[in-house]
């Protein structure tokens, strides 16, 4: 293997220079000099800097007073949490806020148990329309919500389900469940299939094999699941404004009255945004370990 | 136990489509639709005109769908380049050993945990002509300052940069699982062969992470072209037009103005046509590669 067929010089000096520090045993991918380093951790640290600022100028100018959008300055010597006491006694954030709590978990339940069963069922079973499956999911991802929304809203009238939560959760399930279902196969089919195999001798059912043995292994992706899940109905604006009534506004329907056409009440929209941060950060954080595992084993690898 | 879920997208995604497919060839918006005014119940009046919007739209008559098209791929293609190469710089970067590996991370992570509407309100904030702190930053750095919102052009730069600020962390995280994924062993054998860094980033690297790279450039057009929030919410109404998308188009066709719900659905149906088509023909020259 090392009789080397090639002669150019660059790939003779560059084995030279390779294998001399092999000889002493600790050179690696990843040794670096300072500079690499400064460099690196340089890079890394500016990155950082522009992926958090928006989120930290956010909070920063909901400590402020009223005004503080216009001359952030002030911010520093009048600190305060005005605009959250503000937003949460006079305003129906509350409310809101509750609403996007149903919505958000509703969709995530349903999306996890429909993805997850979806999943495995492309996985390990082999039934018609199996390949056309996984393409039709992907599929549903083209359609553009402009051309879903009138039809869905007659749809969902149809069987009273506007200005209603459930029909709220069933349309968001059409968007994250497909992507889900997608990762969760890629994610099922790297579980050996021995386990189902034991988990059939030892007597279980289909169900109980995929509950009790495959679920709890699967726990990297379905926590990716549940998160983009979460995210697609924390988030969703246009079929929630089409959709919901004043009585049911989610949060990202009802800040939007915080600013009317022509002016935006930053104080408010402020304090708002970091309220709604709040529980997204918190989802984000429980499930951010296995984010990377989830997400490689799952559909970027199908 | 896919039945639950076929049955699910068969009722709300199937049945729509169908429904927004018909809608397409009437001639159907607000003003003939059925409603109910009070508790008198107008029935709908629209007619069926078969072709005709999609010939009016195809043949360039309604006059926005080509400048909205142009876009659209201009859009979706350098916002889907950006996710990619700076996903991938960054993966790169974090799959090293080093200090504070994991408060990286989860920092450049952050923007996928902000929800859309949030993270487009705090940039609507940071890009204040008048007062925004972007200007701020930029004239620091001798750059001019931009009246961000408002003409075309620099419209067009806001909704690339933001919806890159919201992307590259999904990206990053694919790529990122997608290097952890190549064995050790070929960067080894390679490092023995005599491989440059370069050498091992083109023949090891990139073809190791081409089964995520597929998905992810995939998913991404897809996501990107069909991008809603980030154009939606970030020009509002003092959008000049010239930076909507289709999509975008199409929400403002069927809900401002007179609602144009045969014109809306039109849209949506060429919309999908084309994403089918150009998917179809990346799966199969994805498949030509894999086979050669």
């Amino acid at each position: 293997m090392t009789s080397a067929t090639t002669h150019s010089p660059a790939s003779v000096t560059a084995r030279a220079e390779a294998a001399a520090p092999r000889a002493k045993k600790v050179r690696g991918r990843e040794e670096r000099s300072t500079l690499a380093s400064v460099a690196l951790h340089g890079t890394l640290i500016l990155a950082s800097l522009v992926a958090a600022f928006p989120v930290v100028w956010i909070v920063f100018i909901s400590l402020g007073p009223k005004t503080a959008w216009q001359s952030p300055g002030e911010v520093l010597g009048n600190l305060s949490l005005d605009n959250y006491a503000k937003v949460l006694t006079d305003t129906d954030f509350p409310q809101w806020f509750g609403a996007s709590v149903i919505v958000a978990g509703g969709t995530t339940v349903l999306g996890v148990f429909l993805a997850a069963s979806a999943g495995y069922a492309v996985s390990r079973m082999r039934f018609p329309g199996h390949r056309q499956l996984m393409w039709s999911f992907l599929v549903t991802q083209m359609f553009p919500m402009a051309v879903l929304i009138v039809p869905l809203y007659e749809l969902l009238a149809r069987f009273d389900l506007i200005d209603n939560y459930l029909g709220l959760i069933l349309t968001y399930a059409t968007t994250a469940v497909p992507f889900c279902a997608w990762m969760m196969k890629g994610y099922f089919d790297t579980i050996p299939h021995e386990i189902d195999e034991a988990g059939r001798v030892d007597g279980l059912t289909p169900f109980g094999t995929f509950w009790r043995l495959i679920v709890p292994l699967a726990k990297p992706g379905l926590a990716v699941t549940a998160f983009y899940s979460f995210l697609t109905a924390w988030g969703e604006v246009a079929y929630a404004s089409q959709f919901m009534g004043a009585d049911h506004y989610t949060l990202a329907v009802g800040i939007r009255t915080f600013a009317t056409e022509s002016r935006a009440d930053w104080a408010m929209m402020t304090a708002a945004s970091v309220l709604i941060l709040i529980p997204a950060t918190l989802v984000f954080l429980l499930v951010q370990r296995n984010l990377v595992s989830g997400l490689t084993a799952g559909g970027t690898k199908s | 136990m896919v039945a639950p879920v076929v049955i699910v997208l068969a009722v709300l995604v199937l049945y729509p489509l169908g429904y927004g497919f018909y809608l397409s060839l009437t001639d159907a918006n607000e003003a003939n639709v059925a409603r109910d005014i009070g508790a008198f119940h107008a029935p709908a009046t629209y007619k069926m005109v078969w072709f005709d919007n999609y010939w009016s739209v195809l043949s360039g008559a309604d006059g926005d769908f080509y400048p909205r098209l142009i876009w659209t791929v201009i859009w979706t293609l350098s916002c889907v380049v950006l996710h990619i190469a700076i996903g991938m710089g960054l993966a790169l970067l974090l799959n090293r050993q080093m200090r504070a590996k994991l408060l990286y991370r989860a920092l450049l992570i952050l923007p996928w945990a902000v929800p859309a509407f949030v993270g487009v309100f705090a940039w609507r904030l940071m890009l204040n002509s008048q007062y925004g702190v972007f200007n701020d930053m930029i004239t620091a750095v001798g750059l001019p300052a931009q009246n961000w919102l408002a003409t075309p052009f620099a419209q067009k730069t806001a909704v690339i940069m933001v919806n890159v600020w919201i992307g590259v962390p999904f990206n990053m995280v694919a790529l990122l699982g997608g290097l952890q994924s190549i064995p050790k062993e070929l960067y080894e054998a390679a490092e023995m062969d005599g491989a440059s860094p370069w050498q091992r980033f083109v023949h090891i690297t990139l073809p190791g992470l081409r089964p995520v790279t597929n998905t992810v450039v995939l998913l991404g057009c897809i996501w990107t072209f069909n991008m809603f929030a980030v154009i939606y919410l970030l020009l509002g109404q003092n959008t000049t037009g010239e930076a909507d998308i289709l999509v975008t188009f199409a929400f403002r066709k069927a809900f401002t103005g007179v609602s144009d719900y045969s014109g809306a659905a039109t849209y949506g149906i060429v919309i999908l046509a084309l994403l089918l088509a150009f998917s179809t023909f990346y799966r199969r020259r994805q498949l030509k590669t894999e086979q050669a």
